[in-house]
């Protein structure tokens, strides 16, 4: 979902349940962003003038009621909308009659605008000034409608009937989390999440050429190459197969930012994410393709505009790779490959072909532009290839900037993570890396998976730095900036994971500490 | 034994692993299939012992046709390559026409700003000292400036260039990279054959985990 700039209009359609023809048009329309009026026109379809016509059908004469069904126009938003009058028509506090619905499902009442919009912040900030139009029945049929200024539903939850159930969920209005984008990728914002599992919505992006619109029953994957029967499968055929769920990270091998203190996790390494998917092991298919005996790579190429490729060793090919449909329940989202990608725990993002459409077998890489003059690093003057596996990382999102803490019990929470396997350990330090600690890791501990710690620390209130590092169950340490320059002869480029340091500063504000140390 | 043919034989631990199992599977379809179900299936399927069958009998078998209308990748062996071929000349007026305004980086200079230029430079003149990195510097193989320019190129109209055009292109940016004379002409035959000055600056990867960092 995409949330357009402030001066943008949004369009909820309004659509009564039961009645066959009327159908009402709510446009939310900021009018002036300064004044942070909104206004809502609510047009009936038929009517040619800008014209509030509300048509209610009363459901049941005998009870007094509304049934309004706010539906959103068009796929993948919230049900919400705000009503209100035109500007100018100021609405008068009107006295609520008691709601008596039919069944949950045939109500509705007007709710505050969708989480995290300009709109629904400004509708809050703006308090009084704002106000929820319900629509209201008497028992004569007669409809009119009812504000309630917003600041008043908010004031006592327990005096004022809330919405019913509806199609899909919401956030909160309160809670604004947002992906972080640039021009070619889009961060998660780390700091502001719990526990491990990324909602969709959030996931980090990473693409080439734009995300492609692929119809699903279009959809097909040729596997061919050194194979003893190409084949094609639909969508539907892949899902026919055994399947497999599991959770994991997914994380881009250009992954660290630094530079100055006020960056946040979300800046530093947003672009890593976790995902319990599911879809069919790539083995399966192999099976049935039959690979011949000389294969030992296999090129992935995706459907979008830049038809991506990479060069796969069939090793991870026939261990854990994945051909998945699902993410966190739902279809694979545009975004993150829809209806099917490539899934390769552990190893670099990029190599997880998204909108995967073709696997050729073969018994060489094919050095595609990704391959050679894309996701290389230097070492030590020579340039590193096909370094697929993400090393183990972790790093403190609370506290971190733009959080400010105060004196007393902090838990200091983080994720660590691993490409090569499982993390055994997450060391913290409070005095700037004299002394470290184990911190508790909150289970589940899970393969190739984001993993949560926490560390209780009473902090008294002195300038300090605190870091965090991983330790994998290969016994690998990660490490500091400095150690992988003095490995690499090089400051940065891809796979680059070294600890991140936040300052606490005596007021409160942590920093990141930017030093290359 | 070149950089590429270490990776085709096989001198990474996976590739070992890969070609160790799939030797395993000598002969019989059923054998073949048991033994990738047995050493590599989903482990909870392992666990519950499912006896899968020969095939699932899902999915269609692909024709030539098909195959050959995705099937667009080109090797650096050249396999892959169309008929067709296309000079520097040729190349240079096809880029002044659909390239420039993107890719109007000197590499000598430095990178241009976002705005002055899309898409990164394309032309520098040496191995060392040079900032940018690009096909004169850092490309390993010269099939891939075919294959990558087939495929994405030109950005705002991908997939639109002919065989003889992406031959042509190639060819300019080969010259202008100083790795090919002007008067080369490039084809199936002749482009596996331009040798790029970085092959010899790659290397494997070689970070195994434990307890050093590389
Ligand atoms: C609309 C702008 C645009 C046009 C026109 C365009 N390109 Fe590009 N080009 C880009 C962008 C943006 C990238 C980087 C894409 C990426 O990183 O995924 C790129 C990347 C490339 C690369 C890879 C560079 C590298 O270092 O990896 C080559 C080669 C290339 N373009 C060649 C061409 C050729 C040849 C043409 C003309 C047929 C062309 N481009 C036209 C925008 C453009």
């Amino acid at each position: 979902m995409k949330f357009k700039s402030e001066e943008k209009q949004k369009a909820r359609a309004l659509q009564q349940k039961g009645a066959s023809a009327e159908q009402i048009t709510t446009t939310l329309q900021q009018k002036d962003a300064k004044a942070e009026q909104i206004v809502t026109t609510l047009q009936q379809k038929d009517a040619s003038a800008e014209q509030i016509a509300t048509t209610l059908q009363q459901k049941d004469a005998s009870v007094q009621q509304i049934v309004t069904t706010l539906q959103q126009k068009g796929a993948g938003g919230e049900i919400a909308a705000t009503s209100q009058q035109k500007s100018g028509t100021r609405l008068k506090k009107t006295q609520i009659p008691l709601f008596e619905f039919d069944t949950p499902q045939e109500s509705g009442i007007s709710l505050p605008a969708p989480n995290g919009s300009k709109i629904s912040r400004r509708t809050l900030l703006a308090g009084m000034a704002t106000a929820v139009v319900v629509l209201v029945q008497t028992s004569a049929g007669k409809a009119f409608q009812a504000a309630v200024p917003e600041r008043e539903l908010y004031d006592d939850p327990t005096k004022k009937l809330g919405p019913p159930p509806g199609k899909l969920g919401t956030r909160s209005p309160h809670e604004k989390l947002f992906k972080l984008p640039s021009g070619t990728s889009s961060r998660t914002p780390l700091q502001d999440l719990y526990g491990t599992i990324t909602p969709s919505d959030l996931h980090f992006e990473r693409n080439h050429a734009g995300v492609p619109a692929i119809d699903p029953d279009k959809y097909e994957l040729l596997i061919h190459g050194m194979v003893e029967k190409p084949m094609i499968f639909k969508l539907a055929d892949l899902k026919r197969f055994p399947s497999v769920t599991r959770i994991c990270f997914l994380e881009c091998s250009g992954n660290f930012r630094t530079g100055r203190e006020t960056l946040s996790p979300q800046e530093i390494c947003g672009l890593t994410s976790q995902t319990e998917w599911t879809g069919v092991m790539l083995s399966t298919l192999l099976r049935e393709v039959g690979v011949k005996e000389k294969a030992s790579w296999f090129l992935a190429e995706g459907s979008d505009a830049a038809v991506m490729t990479r060069s796969i060793p069939l090793s991870k090919g026939l261990d854990d790779a994945m051909i998945v449909y699902a993410q966190n329940g739902e279809a694979v989202r545009p975004e993150q490959g829809y209806p099917a990608r490539l899934l390769l725990p552990g190893w670099e993002g990029n190599t997880s072909v998204k909108w995967i459409r073709r696997i050729e077998l073969s018994d060489q890489p094919f050095m595609t532009r990704e391959e050679t003059s894309k996701y290389t690093e230097p070492v030590n003057g020579k340039y590193r290839q096909f370094s697929f596996t993400m090393d183990a990382r972790s790093i403190i999102t609370f506290p971190a900037y733009p959080a400010k803490v105060e004196k007393g019990w902090i838990e200091i929470r983080g994720i660590a993570w691993s490409g090569r396997g499982k993390i055994r350990a997450v060391e913290v330090s409070t005095d700037a890396g004299k002394s470290w600690k184990l911190a508790d890791i909150s289970g589940p501990v899970l393969d190739k998976a984001h993993t949560g710690f926490r560390y209780l620390w009473q902090w008294n209130g002195e300038e300090t730095l605190i870091v965090s590092r991983a330790i994998d169950e290969t016994g690998y340490t990660q490490p500091t900036y400095k150690q992988l320059q003095q490995a690499r002869g090089a400051g940065g480029g891809y796979h680059y994971n070294p600890i991140t340091a936040w300052i606490v500063k005596r007021d409160g504000q942590v920093l990141l500490n930017p030093d290359r140390a | 034994m070149s950089y590429r043919s270490r990776l085709k034989y096989g001198i990474f631990p996976a590739i070992i692993t890969a070609v160790f199992i799939l030797q395993g599977f000598s002969g019989k379809d059923q054998q073949f299939s048991r033994n990738i179900f047995n050493s590599l299936s989903p482990q909870d399927t392992i666990k519950k012992k499912v006896r899968w069958p020969g095939s699932f009998g899902l999915g269609r078998s692909a024709g030539q046709k098909y195959i050959d209308s995705l099937d667009i990748d080109v090797r650096p062996d050249g396999q892959g390559l169309p008929p067709g071929a296309g000079t520097v000349k040729q190349g240079q007026a096809i880029y002044l026409a659909k390239c420039l305004v993107c890719h109007t980086g000197k590499s000598s200079r430095g990178r241009a700003s976002a705005a002055e230029s899309p898409g990164p430079a394309l032309i520098t003149d040496s191995l060392s000292g040079a900032r940018v990195k690009t096909i004169g510097n850092y490309w390993p193989y010269a099939s891939t400036v075919y294959d990558y320019i087939n495929r994405a190129m030109p950005y705002n109209a991908p997939g639109s260039l002919s065989p003889d055009e992406v031959y042509s292109l190639t060819a300019y940016l080969l010259y202008a990279n100083k790795i090919i004379p002007a008067d080369a002409v490039m084809n199936a035959k002749t482009l596996p054959r331009v040798k790029m000055p970085a092959e010899k600056m790659f290397v494997p990867d070689d970070r195994t985990g434990g307890a050093v960092i590389r």
